[in-house]
């Protein structure tokens, strides 16, 4: 089971992410992986970075990096830091794969005075038209497992996330659409239509 | 075997060889009573390099001593802690400059109840005041100063070392750049405490201990003190690492002897280790080391609490635990992991899966090892850099 996509696009999601992010900040990276994303912000940004992460060998990748991390479930683990503690608190495609999206997402804005959430957009076009024509659930590079061994429990589009934010009187500063190499700003206007077209969908929130 | 009475001269005699530091610095103990000129043994490997960015401090465990790697003069006995530390090994000593004291209260050259009390002329015993990790740490500090090192690489220990560790950055945190306290806790539990009393109880009930005083005679409370070291190595394993490692084997036999004799494997391996310990240790140093692990709680040695202890910590903290570690859980070092990062320190934390219980960090764990060896290189590439600027 993968939650990433490919590694190039992978580059691109991240290089939004550290735009995102003003220098010397102090940023927290939850389900951080091997640290690709944390060392990128320490190197060009000079952002003091934590990491949490699940995986073993995840940790230890981090740990030879000299990067942070401790070792912890984000669905269960994100009690042990303070209110507010950090500027950042990045989640990069992993909200879905949650049991409990909401609570993890309110432990996030409680940690962090601000939140960058990375989703895979299931709203992007060749998804909906795998579902529509074939009748059965979408295979896609951003979206790599069939259903029985997917880690996605909670698929979402951008437009959910939208509602969801609305809903919840969570304050959306800024969303990225991605497909590909290209990025174009996501704004209510122009919502419909970037639903459609964005394999990923970058949130700042607070 | 010699004789006891032997054994001891015979250890003394060896441990006029070993590296000696005579502490002249006035310590005061927690305990409220001052030791000065008191000596402080330890022995290094590998050599400090010209920056001195290299160096490693480890502290040991509650039956260790400074011999952490190669040969143990005194026992003829591989050092305690080989699988990590050594010419290519995690804590590389090619690389490395690695430093270990024996504790005070111990009994392999430094000032504890078997030294002579200068007031009447003869060993402590009892009379040797009960000492505190923290006062173990501030001891060792001074050796820090005598080889003229002012900031360490990383403080690093297992077990007891770990709670020295966690000391250490809490009482000097300008003297290290990293630390790992591995398998340890912040405050000793009940279940702990109810442990090492068990292991005095058996000291104490053995007609030999003659309330501390068989130093006198030259002799020591063997039974007792080798029941104590079984109490320990049960705790050191797990229920299923035991399962694995003897099961209901039988010690060279085909059936049940209708006795009392070690029957079973796991007694014999008790026995045997408990017998083995009686002939490199002290049983009054176990009284008061254990002492020292029972009374350490470092939250109460600050007003706010463990988060206070490690406020405006500039140390980088590697914790690590083992899953079937049940004497210093997983929890407990979770906890330390709370703190730290409520105080918004720098800190990592891995946990390492194993059926081989609080061991495990005394044994070839690849994947810990691995860790360890990679946090130290990390870490070391860092400190060069701060120290360049």
């Amino acid at each position: 089971m993968t939650l990433c996509t490919t590694n190039l696009k992978m580059k691109k999601e991240f290089k939004v992410i550290a735009e995102l992010l003003p220098n010397n900040t102090r940023v927290l990276d939850v389900g951080c992986g091997d640290g690709s994303l944390m060392s990128l912000l320490k190197k060009e940004k000079n952002i003091e970075v934590r990491g949490l992460e699940l995986n073993q060998d995840n940790v230890q990748q981090c740990i030879l990096k000299g990067l942070p991390v401790i070792q912890g479930n984000a669905e269960t683990e994100l009690l042990q830091f303070p209110n507010q503690s950090f500027d950042y608190v990045v989640l990069s495609q992993t909200l879905q794969a949650f049991y409990d999206p909401e609570k993890v997402l309110k432990d996030l804005l409680r940690i962090g005075k601000s939140v960058v959430i990375s989703i895979p957009n299931f709203g992007y076009w060749k998804v909906r038209a795998k579902l529509l024509f074939f009748g059965k659930m979408p295979v896609t590079k951003t979206l790599p497992n069939t259903w029985y061994n997917t880690p996605n429990l909670h698929m979402c589009t951008i437009k959910d996330l939208f509602s969801f934010c609305d809903e919840k009187n969570i304050e959306i500063k800024k969303v990225i659409g991605v497909n590909g190499n290209k990025t174009s700003l996501i704004k209510r206007g122009n919502l419909e239509i970037k639903n459609l077209f964005s394999k990923l969908g970058i949130f700042l929130i607070r | 075997m010699p004789s006891l009475a032997g054994l001891f001269f015979w250890m003394n005699s060896k441990l006029e060889n070993i590296k000696n530091l005579e502490v002249s610095k006035p310590l005061k103990l927690d305990c409220g009573k001052t030791i000065n000129n008191f000596p402080l043994a330890y022995e290094t490997y590998g050599k400090l390099n010209e920056n001195k960015d290299n160096a490693i401090l480890v502290f040991h465990a509650l039956t260790g001593d400074q011999f952490v790697t190669g040969t143990n003069p005194i026992t003829n006995k591989e050092g305690w802690w080989v699988t990590a530390v050594g010419p290519g090994k995690a804590i590389d000593t090619n690389k490395y400059f690695v430093i270990c004291a024996n504790v005070i209260g111990g009994c392999m050259g430094s000032l504890g109840p078997r030294n002579i009390n200068s007031d009447n002329n003869q060993p402590y015993g009892l009379d040797f005041p009960v000492i505190t990790i923290k006062d173990m740490v501030r001891a060792q500090e001074s050796l820090l100063e005598h080889l003229g090192i002012k900031k360490l690489l990383c403080a690093t220990g297992g077990s007891m070392g770990g709670m020295q560790v966690l000391q250490f950055c809490a009482t000097f945190p300008e003297k290290t750049f990293s630390a790992i306290p591995i398998a340890c806790s912040s405050s000793h539990s009940a279940q702990n405490i109810a442990l090492n009393e068990l292991a005095r109880q058996a000291i104490m009930s053995d007609p030999v201990w003659d309330n501390g005083r068989y130093v006198l005679k030259n002799v020591q409370p063997k039974n007792g003190l080798a029941v104590a070291r079984m109490v320990g190595h049960i705790s050191y394993l797990s229920e299923k690492g035991m399962e694995e490692k003897f099961g209901r084997k039988l010690q060279e036999k085909a059936d049940y002897k209708f006795s009392f004799d070690a029957d079973f494997q796991v007694e014999s391996y008790l026995r045997h280790q408990g017998y083995a310990f009686v002939e490199r240790f002290d049983a009054n140093s176990i009284l008061y080391i254990t002492r020292a692990m029972d009374y350490f709680d470092l939250s109460k040695q600050f007003k706010g609490g463990l988060i206070e202890a490690f406020k405006n910590q500039k140390t980088k903290f590697l914790i690590i635990s083992f899953s079937s570690d049940w004497l210093y859980t997983t929890k407990e070092n979770k906890d330390i992991v709370i703190a730290l990062n409520a105080s918004g320190a720098d800190v990592s934390y891995s946990e390492f899966v194993t059926d081989k219980g609080h061991d495990s960090f005394l044994l070839d764990e690849p994947e810990f090892l691995k860790t360890l060896k990679g946090f130290i290189d990390s870490m070391h590439n860092k400190f060069k850099n701060e120290k360049r600027i």
